[in-house]
């Protein structure tokens, strides 16, 4: 490759490290929430969010003869995928962390991990009765694609994304759209509504909000739910994105996800944004470092590999915890949720 | 700790409890004959079905498991202090050994016990004693193991034949660059310190100080690079790595290399709250994992590194020999014997730091971080006191697992083993010494022999592969996390500090009386220290 094609290339990279990080982003809100109300790592999450990943694949294989439009078929699995992570997020809340509500911090802490690795084992399970390790996601017609193929309405722009070799399928734009109307309903849902407020109030001061007559429990409860349901949006993204999901791959997105989270400030849902888009670009650009250390002829960068995607995560959280632990737009008086 | 009553323990002393050295005996001698015949194959075969049964993981584990219970035993009841040393002693360097020499097996799994017993020794410290939640403590038991894997294996003479093929213009003055350079920063870093002691570091002091550590790590990795090169030209006659020998020189070296990993991994991270540490220390560990993925010249990349070699001690082979231990069970013995000695004397600095100024300051700033600083505990050389211990521990079992299994590669040291380490931990009870010695006997004996036996023993159903119990362990990992921290956050043998910790708010004095006195004194202690 030479310094001509590198250019449409990395843009290219960046592009789709954009649409990754709204997967991203999605998933960090979930940890963001959580950590604004209760100041916990939820590390279940990332089981919350595969079994998203779980429902979505289930749905696409169940209706994967009948004879419905595509996007009725991707609607019921997202609600579907919602449903169950929002309700399996709220019931790890009721039994999990709740009675320890005023324990000492490692022991929600702890408890988290121990509800995480029992969900990977109960999730591999259901589908192993099922002789089923690796899941690979049915898409229904046409949604792996290229954008705006031949015979299409925008013909002339796919031809544009073709000669500059992008690889954008119909389903990363699905994605784009999924991911957007579900940022902007999150904000709705947060900044406009009694609940939203509720659960800011509770966020900002749990007891205060309790003299001001808010249940905080409840508040707790539904920032659960919230955060289990754009889980499962994720998961149905993330196993539309890859194609292929398992009960264990829930982790690398999640301390991805985690980072993102930190990377914006924890606590804010823009930052959360940011940081997941930060986030999917570093990691598509640490996954091309070789094809770069080739062109510019560095050993050193030709070694590094894909496997070195997971490192980059970390090395970015431990850099921002280090010289910026507020995150980027983490202020003093940010609006946490 | 609310201090209600000064001192509630010299107002209600714990009854006497009933002496029980004739039980302690009877359980010692009806367990030890159970083990020593399970384990005995002609024996076990004439007792027909009985034998059958005994051979059964399961219910091996179970023989083991309730052998074990002696030296528990010994440690908790009442009773006579030659019953109690004679039980101890008896068990773990007479009849254990004696049941090995007719089954290799039970000595690999007395061993794989004791290396887990030791981790979650060390991880008790950080976690336990410190409240620092270590996920990545994994890290350091692959330092330890790479010490001495790459040294003593084929690896040493490839890296060798490497540098001696890419010397890269180093020649004998650059290890008198390397050695001046390192003896002048490490020098000028010790005088820095003894102006800092007297006065207030200034500016200049702490610039000066960082430029000089860079110039030692310069200084070093000149030196040893310049050794490497210098010495390529023997690779052919180090084909196997350096001499058996070393071993002991190794043992002191995995030690320091651990704990000065130790310090470098906390140095940047022990400022940060405890979720925050958790998921860096979670993610450090993985950095570790994967640099011995990728760093294929000095750890041979996913493939690993073997043969290892184990320490060459002929004398202690003669006695094995003499004893009726075959050729090949000699260095497994060897290691036994080491394992044993070094873990009496992790437990034993353990007990020394617990009691000692430094471990009081780990459990203050487990209670309440700014009050400890309040009160002049040095937060960060605390907490890094703590890293360093932990980690030393883990580096010098590292390498006996090395010695023990020859061979180690990445996945020995993934973060599921440091989340077995930490269930470890909380199964018995943070801060607990007895405690993290069961928990971790039982969750190794869980893990390779009760799990596997379930495993056996459902494969006439024809079941999946993905749900044969064998394969469960996060889902066993996970319950013993779920399960203490909602039931008994404070373990199964629960250190006094922290149950008072955990249930302060329920009635102090009930509690107190319900516990095994197991050291009645140190609790003294406790309640002087308020």
């Amino acid at each position: 490759m030479d310094f001509a094609t590198l250019l449409p290339f990395l843009v290219n990279v960046i592009v789709g490290g954009l649409v990754l990080g709204l997967v991203y982003a999605i998933i960090a809100l979930g940890y963001t929430m959580v950590y604004g109300v209760l100041q916990l790592i939820n590390f279940a999450h990332s089981e919350v969010f595969v079994t998203g990943a779980v429902v979505g694949f289930e749905v696409f294989r169940v209706l994967q003869n009948v004879a419905l439009n595509g996007y009725l078929k991707l609607l019921i699995a997202l609600v579907a995928a919602m449903i169950v992570s929002g309700l399996l997020n709220v019931t790890i809340e009721r039994l999990a962390y709740r009675p320890l509500r005023n324990a000492p911090r490692l022991v929600p802490l702890i408890t988290a991990i121990g509800v995480s690795l029992i969900l990977q084992d109960v999730l591999r399970v259901i589908e192993g009765f099922q002789g089923r390790f690796d899941l690979t996601y049915t898409l229904p017609a046409g949604f792996a694609s290229p954008l705006c193929g031949p015979g299409s309405s925008c013909e002339g722009f796919g031809r544009f994304l073709q000669a500059n070799q992008s690889s954008l399928q119909l389903k990363d734009m699905i994605l784009l759209v999924v991911a957007l109307v579900s940022l902007f309903g999150l904000n709705y849902l947060v900044n406009r509504t009694r609940l939203g407020k509720a659960i800011r109030a509770v966020a900002q001061d749990r007891v205060t909000a309790g003299l001001m007559g808010i249940d905080s429990d409840r508040m707790i409860s539904a920032t659960f739910l919230i955060g289990g349901a754009l889980g499962g949006i994720s998961g149905v993204l993330f196993g539309m994105k890859f194609g292929t999901v398992n009960a264990y791959s829930g982790f690398d997105p999640g301390i991805i996800a985690f980072t993102a989270a930190v990377l914006g400030g924890i606590g804010s849902i823009p930052g959360a944004v940011l940081g997941g888009l930060a986030l999917g670009v570093i990691q598509n650009l640490i996954g091309v470092t070789n094809v770069l250390g080739s062109v510019v002829g560095s050993a050193n960068l030709e070694a590094i590999d894909a496997s070195y995607q997971r490192i980059g995560a970390f090395i970015v959280l431990v850099l921002i915890l280090i010289f910026k632990p507020t995150g980027l737009l983490g202020k003093s008086n940010v609006e946490k949720v | 700790m609310t201090a209600t009553s000064p001192n509630p323990v010299n107002v209600r002393r714990t009854p006497q409890r009933p002496d029980r050295t004739f039980l302690l005996v009877l359980f010692f001698v009806v367990t030890s004959a159970i083990l020593l015949v399970s384990h005995n194959a002609p024996v076990r075969d004439s007792l027909g079905s009985l034998g059958n049964l005994l051979k059964n993981p399961i219910v091996e584990a179970l023989t083991v498991s309730l052998f074990l219970a002696n030296v528990l035993f010994a440690h908790l009841w009442r009773a006579a202090p030659w019953a109690k040393l004679l039980v101890g002693i008896g068990s773990l360097l007479f009849v254990l050994p004696l049941a090995g020499r007719e089954d290799t097996s039970l000595l690999d799994l007395s061993i794989q016990i004791m290396i887990f017993a030791a981790l979650a020794l060390g991880l008790n410290i950080v976690v336990g004693l410190a409240g620092l939640l270590d996920l990545g403590y994994v890290a350091f038991f692959a330092v330890g193991a790479y010490t001495w894997g790459v040294f003593a294996s084929p690896r040493f003479a490839e890296i060798l034949k490497y540098f001696g093929e890419h010397p890269g213009g180093t020649n004998l003055s650059t290890l008198f660059l390397g050695l001046l350079l390192t003896a002048i920063t490490a020098g000028s870093m010790v005088y820095i310190n003894r102006l800092g002691q007297r006065t207030a570091p200034t500016a200049l002091s702490t610039w000066s100080f960082r430029a000089a550590s860079l110039g030692l790590i310069a200084g070093l990795i000149l030196t040893v690079r310049a050794i490497a090169v210098l010495m390529s030209g023997q690779a052919g006659s180090l084909a196997n790595g350096i001499d058996p020998s070393f071993f002991w020189l190794f043992l002191a070296l995995s030690i320091f290399a651990a704990a000065v990993v130790g310090v470098l991994i906390g140095l940047p991270v022990l400022r940060l709250k405890g979720d925050y540490l958790a998921i860096i220390t979670l993610g450090l560990g993985e950095v570790i994992r994967v640099l011995a993925n990728n760093l294929d010249l000095y750890t041979a990349g996913s493939q690993g590194i073997t043969p290892i070699k184990s320490a060459s001690v002929p004398w202690f082979n003669a006695i094995a020999g003499a004893l009726g231990f075959t050729e090949d069970q000699h260095y497994l013995l060897f290691l036994y014997f080491l394992v044993l000695v070094v873990i009496a004397g992790i437990l034993l600095v353990n007990i020394r730091l617990d009691q000692s100024r430094i471990g009081r300051a780990w459990i203050a700033i487990r209670d309440d971080e700014v009050a400890a600083q309040a009160m002049g505990v040095p937060l960060v050389q605390t907490k890094l006191i703590a890293f360093a211990t932990g980690a030393s521990f883990a580096g010098v079992m590292g390498m006996i697992f090395a010695a023990k299994q020859t061979f180690i590669s990445p996945e020995s040291f993934n973060l599921f083993q440091s989340i077995g380490v930490l269930s470890m931990v909380i199964l018995g009870g943070m801060g607990s010494f007895p405690g993290v010695i069961l928990g971790a006997a039982v969750v190794t004996l869980l893990n390779l022999r009760i799990l596997p036996g379930l495993g056996e023993a459902t494969s006439q159903l024809g079941l999946n592969q993905n749900v044969n119990p064998a394969q469960l362990q996060r889902l066993i990992f996970g319950v013993i996390l779920v399960a203490m921290m909602l039931l008994r956050p404070e373990g199964l043998l629960p250190s006094r500090r922290r149950t008072l910790e955990l249930h302060h708010d329920e009635d102090q004095d009930d509690r107190l009386d319900a516990l095994p006195s197991a050291n009645a004194s140190a609790l003294d202690k406790t309640g002087g220290m308020k």
